[in-house]
């Protein structure tokens, strides 16, 4: 129990760390929303090492934290939107096992922006936005790519240490 | 020792990931072209509408190269030309010639006036300037 919450608050903090890190990467193409998504890195490491319960604890903690600290009200609920709909989605791919961690994390990232899109279609009122849509869908794809190679390594290595440790 | 979260070979992907992202990246392509397709069909042409004093004279399209003379009750008039896509007024009767001087326009809204002659050229439909976009 100790050591879960520990790991947890490692995990939060790790996640919180990289959302920074990102703000500070200036990675502009010129189409908002698009980024790397660090933090969803922390997210798919602990669904894999620890348990789901405290994946969604720190991908809740991780918005919140981040939305207070460099975001505003509005970028804490398209945080929010993405942010469940990507970890809801990557719950149910791995419970399903019919990807690996490449997959999830591509499932990931690809309804993240999905989420942030339909948020931002509400709020706007304008279905025009729509237009996003295959860029999103490709940038959260790469994205996803990228991320689920270097979870995989992550989770590889660590893999080793959390089973000594249990 | 917990299992492995990993496929046995160690591999980051498995074949149903790379059908995955053939899929999505296929997916997002298909909706890249019937957007635009989409767009492309329900974007009106843009077209050169002509104005003397507030009643509508003529609808040009600026798809069509063409040279229209308006001529006025009182002998005055304007030369509107419609060139590679853009509408200018390229000779007028007026003492002022501002509406000569304009550069040719072709985004949606954008407009030459003379106003001795009381003539107004609007660009109706179409695209908006890049000029518009970018100061909106």
């Amino acid at each position: 129990m100790t050591k879960k919450i520990a790991y947890t608050g490692m995990f939060t903090a790790l996640a919180f760390v990289f959302s920074y890190i990102e703000s500070l990467l200036p990675i502009n193409i010129g189409i908002a929303g698009v980024k790397l998504g660090l933090a969803n890195l922390v997210v798919i490491v602990a669904l894999y090492l620890t348990s789901v319960k405290a994946a969604c604890i720190l991908s809740l903690v991780r918005i919140v934290l981040t939305g207070f600290t460099f975001g505003n009200p509005a970028s804490m609920i398209y945080s929010l939107a993405g942010g469940t709909l990507s970890l809801g989605v990557m719950v149910l791919a791995k419970k399903f096992k019919f990807f690996s961690v490449t997959g999830v994390s591509v499932l990931g990232g690809v309804f993240h922006n999905i989420g942030q899109i339909l948020v931002a279609i509400v709020v706007v009122e304008t279905a025009s936005l729509l237009y996003y849509l295959p860029i999103l869908i490709l940038s959260g794809t790469v994205a996803g790519v990228l991320i689920g190679i270097l979870a995989s390594v992550i989770i590889k290595h660590l893999e080793k240490a959390f089973a000594i440790s249990e | 020792m917990v299992k492995s979260a990993l496929p046995a070979d160690g591999r980051p992907m498995k074949k149903n990931d790379v059908i995955l992202i053939v899929v999505l990246l296929m997916t997002a392509f298909a909706a890249f072209v019937s957007i635009s397709l989409y767009s492309k069909l329900s974007t009106r042409e843009a077209e050169a509408v002509v104005y003397v004093k507030g009643e509508e004279q003529g609808r040009y399209p600026l798809s069509q190269d063409t040279v229209v003379e308006l001529s006025l009750e009182n002998g005055s008039y304007n030369i509107l030309q419609i060139r590679e896509g853009k509408a200018d007024i390229t000779e007028a009767s007026c003492p002022d010639k501002i509406c000569v001087k304009h550069r040719p326009v072709r985004g949606k809204g954008e407009n030459l006036v003379c106003l001795p002659n009381q003539v107004v050229v609007e660009i109706e439909n179409g695209e908006k300037s890049e000029v518009d976009a970018a100061t909106n």
